[in-house]
C-alpha cells in the first residue's frame, strides 16, 4: 500500500506537468490580453504593463517565468485584481467553496445512498417509483432554477433564511447552497446505489446467505452493502472533487465568494494566472481523489491489491 | 414418522408471457439419514424444487401443497420462522461455488456468522468449531484459510467450504442442488465421496439434485425422475436403474456414454424439453417418446403405484420394461 501511494504521488508530477503546460499554451494562443478592454489604454500605459507582467516577451519566457514561480508555490499576481496574488484570491474563496462543498457532499452521500438503498429493497412499489421520480427531477432540474426557487421560497415568502451572503458560513447562510449544490448529486448517487444494489440482491452469494437463515438487515449491512458501493465510490471520486470546487451559480446567486466564480470571471477576464490557479487546483483534486478511490477499492474489495 | 413429506407441491411463475408451472404436484418422502435423487434434463422443475423447500423462490413464484418437515408445514412458514430453519435444520449447497460464496468476506466469517447467528457461539468458540468443520471436510491447513478470501480458493476448495457452512449446525436434511455440476470429473469424485462419507457421520438426510444418473447411482437410495415439472417415475435407486418402467428414465440411463462399447453413436432422446409456458396435451414426454400411442396425445397419466414403494407416470403396462 505505501509503494502504491508514493507511486501515486510520483505518477502526478508529471501529468500535472502536462495539464500545466496545454493549458498554459492554449490560453496564450487564444486572441486577446487581460488588458484588451474596450477603453484602449495610452500605448505607453500598455507597454509597461506588459513589460510589468513579462507579456512583451516570448511565450515560453512567460512559460518558465510561471513555472519558476509555481516551484516556490507562488500562483502569481492576479492580472484583473490588483494588489491580490492568486494564492491569495483561492486561500479567500476556496474554503467558502470546500465547506458548502463538504457538508453538500456527506448530505448527498447519505442521502443518496439510503434513498437508493431503500428504492431497490422496495424494488417496484410506490416507495421506488417516488425515489426515481424524484431523482430524475434532480437531475434534470438545473441548479439555477433550483437556486432562484429556493431564494423565493425560503427568503421572500417565508422570511426562514438569509437570500445569501456568507457571514463565516453560519449555518442559515449554508443551508440554500447546500440543496442547490447537493440535489443533482443526490439524484445520481440514488440512481447508481439503487441499480448497484439490485444487481447485488440478485448475486449468488445473497442467496447463499438467504440459505443461511441470516435476518434480512444482516444480508444487507453485511453481505450486500460492500459490493453495492463499488460502482458508487467510482462516481464519488470525480464528483467530489466537482462538489468541493464550487459552482458558480451557487457563487453568483447566494453571494458566498466561494471559488466558482473564478472560473468563468477568469477565463472571461483573460486572467491567465486566475485560469492557470483553479486548473492546477482542480487537476491536483483530481488526481488526489481518484487516488483515494483506488485507495478504498482496496478496502472494499480484496481482490484488489496493490 | 419420515423427516420430509411432500405433498402435491406446486411452483408457479407469474411471467410477463404468462403462468408457468415448474413444478406440478410432486410428491415424495425422505427418511431420517436417507438420500433421494432427483434426476431430470435442464428446466424440469428440480431446482426450483429445493427453492421451494428452502423458502427461496424468485418473488414472482407462488407455491402450492405442503412440505411437511417433522410434521411442521415448512412452506406456510413467515420468513422470520424459516430463517430459524435455514441452515440449522435444512441446509442447501448450490450449484455454483464459484459465486456461491460472498467475495468481499473471509471465509471464516462466512462460516463463524452461522454457528454465532444459530448455536449463539461466541466468537471464539464459533472460530474453533468452524475450522474443525473445515477439517472434516479435508480442507488441507483449515486454521490458515480461515483468514483467506474466496477468491484465493479453488473451485473444488470453495465447494469443500460450502460443504462445511451447510454441515455447521448438523442439519438433519442436506439439500444439494448439483454440487459437482460445475466441478471437475477428478474433484466431482472426491467431493460425492466426501459427501457420502458426511452422510454416514452425521446421519443427516440429504435431497441430492443432479442430471448426472451417476451420482444418483453412488450416493442415492431413491431417486425421482422429473420431466416438465411433473414426477415420471419414482422408487428406489436399484429398481428404477434396474428395472426403469418408464421410457423416459430408460432414455435417461441409455443416454449414458460408456467407454466399453467403443465406436457407437451416442444414444439421446430427440427433441427438446417442453415449453412450460406452453405444455403439450395429454403426457408431456409424448412428443420424444418412441411408444407414444394416440392415449398419450390426449390423456395425462396418472402416477400409479404399481408395486409397492415403486410410482410411475405412463400408459404402457408397467411390466413392459422389464420384459426388454
Amino acid at each position: 500500500m505505501f509503494t502504491f501511494i508514493s507511486k501515486r504521488i510520483l505518477e502526478a508530477i508529471p501529468t500535472l506537468l502536462v495539464l500545466i503546460t496545454i493549458s498554459f499554451f492554449l490560453m496564450h494562443a487564444a486572441p486577446g490580453s487581460p488588458f484588451s478592454s474596450e477603453r484602449a489604454l495610452p500605448a505607453e500605459v500598455l507597454a509597461n504593463i506588459n513589460a510589468k507582467y513579462h507579456l512583451d516577451e516570448p511565450v515560453i519566457n512567460q512559460y518558465f517565468y510561471y513555472l519558476g514561480g509555481l516551484l516556490q508555490g507562488d500562483l502569481g499576481p492576479s492580472f484583473r485584481y490588483k494588489d491580490f496574488t492568486i494564492n491569495e484570491l483561492i486561500a479567500q474563496s476556496f474554503p467558502v467553496s470546500a465547506e458548502i462543498g463538504i457538508w453538500s457532499f456527506l448530505v448527498a452521500l447519505i442521502l443518496g445512498v439510503g434513498c437508493g438503498i431503500i428504492a431497490a429493497l422496495r424494488q417496484n412499489s410506490w416507495i421506488d417509483y417516488s425515489v426515481m421520480a424524484f431523482a430524475n427531477l434532480g437531475i434534470v432540474l438545473p441548479n439555477f432554477v433550483l437556486a432562484p426557487l429556493c431564494i423565493l421560497f425560503f427568503s421572500i415568502y417565508n422570511h426562514w433564511l438569509p437570500p445569501g451572503g456568507w457571514n463565516g458560513g453560519a449555518w442559515p447562510y449554508l443551508i440554500m447552497p447546500v440543496i442547490a449544490m447537493s440535489t443533482s448529486y443526490i439524484a445520481q448517487i440514488a440512481r447508481i446505489t439503487r441499480g448497484s444494489m439490485i444487481e447485488t440482491m440478485h448475486s449468488n452469494f445473497i442467496r447463499t446467505a438467504h440459505a443461511k437463515g441470516l435476518p434480512k438487515h444482516r444480508i444487507i449491512f453485511q453481505h450486500a452493502l460492500r459490493p453495492t458501493m463499488l460502482p458508487v465510490i467510482s462516481y464519488l471520486g470525480p464528483a467530489f472533487v466537482g462538489i468541493v470546487t464550487g459552482s458558480v451559480i451557487v457563487d453568483v446567486y447566494f453571494g458566498t465568494g466561494g471559488i466558482g466564480q473564478h472560473f468563468i470571471n477568469g477565463a472571461l477576464n483573460r486572467d491567465y494566472s486566475m485560469v492557470m490557479g483553479v486548473t492546477i487546483l482542480v487537476g491536483t483534486l483530481t488526481i488526489l481523489f481518484n487516488a483515494v478511490v483506488d485507495i478504498l477499492y482496496a478496502v472494499i474489495d480484496p481482490k484488489i491489491r496493490y | 414418522m419420515n423427516l420430509l413429506e411432500v405433498d402435491n407441491l406446486r411452483v408457479n411463475f407469474r411471467t410477463p408471457d404468462g403462468f408457468v408451472t415448474a413444478v406440478n404436484d410432486l410428491n415424495f418422502t425422505l427418511g431420517q439419514g436417507e438420500t433421494l435423487g432427483i434426476v431430470g434434463e435442464s428446466g424440469s422443475g428440480k431446482s426450483q424444487t429445493a427453492f421451494a423447500l428452502m423458502g427461496l423462490l424468485a418473488k414472482n413464484g407462488i407455491i402450492g401443497g405442503q412440505a411437511r418437515f417433522k410434521g411442521q408445514d415448512i412452506l406456510s412458514l413467515s420468513d422470520k420462522q424459516m430463517n430459524r430453519i435455514r441452515s440449522k435444520e435444512i441446509a442447501m449447497i448450490f450449484q455454483d461455488p464459484m459465486t456461491s460464496l460472498n467475495p468481499y468476506m473471509k471465509v471464516g466469517k462466512q462460516l463463524i456468522e452461522v454457528l454465532m447467528l444459530h448455536k449463539g457461539m461466541s466468537k471464539v468458540d464459533a472460530f474453533e468449531e468452524a475450522v474443525k468443520m473445515l477439517d472434516a471436510v479435508k480442507m488441507p491447513e483449515a486454521r490458515k484459510r480461515m483468514n483467506m478470501y474466496p477468491h484465493e480458493f479453488s473451485g473444488g476448495m470453495r465447494q469443500r467450504v460450502m460443504i462445511a457452512m451447510a454441515l455447521l449446525c448438523q442439519p438433519k436434511l442436506l439439500i444439494a442442488d448439483e454440487p459437482t455440476t460445475a466441478l471437475d470429473v477428478t474433484v466431482q469424485a472426491q467431493i460425492l465421496t466426501l459427501l457420502n462419507e458426511l452422510k454416514n457421520d452425521f446421519n443427516t438426510s440429504i435431497i441430492m439434485i443432479t442430471h448426472d444418473l451417476g451420482v444418483v447411482a453412488g450416493l442415492c437410495d431413491k431417486v425421482l425422475v422429473m420431466y416438465a415439472g411433473q414426477t415420471m417415475e419414482y422408487g428406489s435407486t436399484e429398481d428404477v436403474f434396474y428395472q426403469p418402467t418408464h421410457p423416459y428414465t430408460r432414455g435417461l440411463l441409455q443416454a449414458i456414454p460408456r467407454l466399453d462399447s467403443e465406436g457407437d453413436i451416442l444414444t439421446t432422446i430427440p427433441g427438446n424439453p417442453p415449453n412450460l409456458l406452453n405444455l403439450p396435451s395429454g403426457c408431456p414426454f409424448h412428443s420424444r417418446c418412441e411408444f407414444a400411442e394416440e392415449r398419450c396425445v390426449k390423456e395425462a397419466p396418472t402416477l400409479e403405484e404399481y408395486q409397492v414403494g415403486k410410482l410411475r407416470a405412463c400408459h404402457k403396462s408397467a411390466d413392459w420394461g422389464v420384459a426388454s
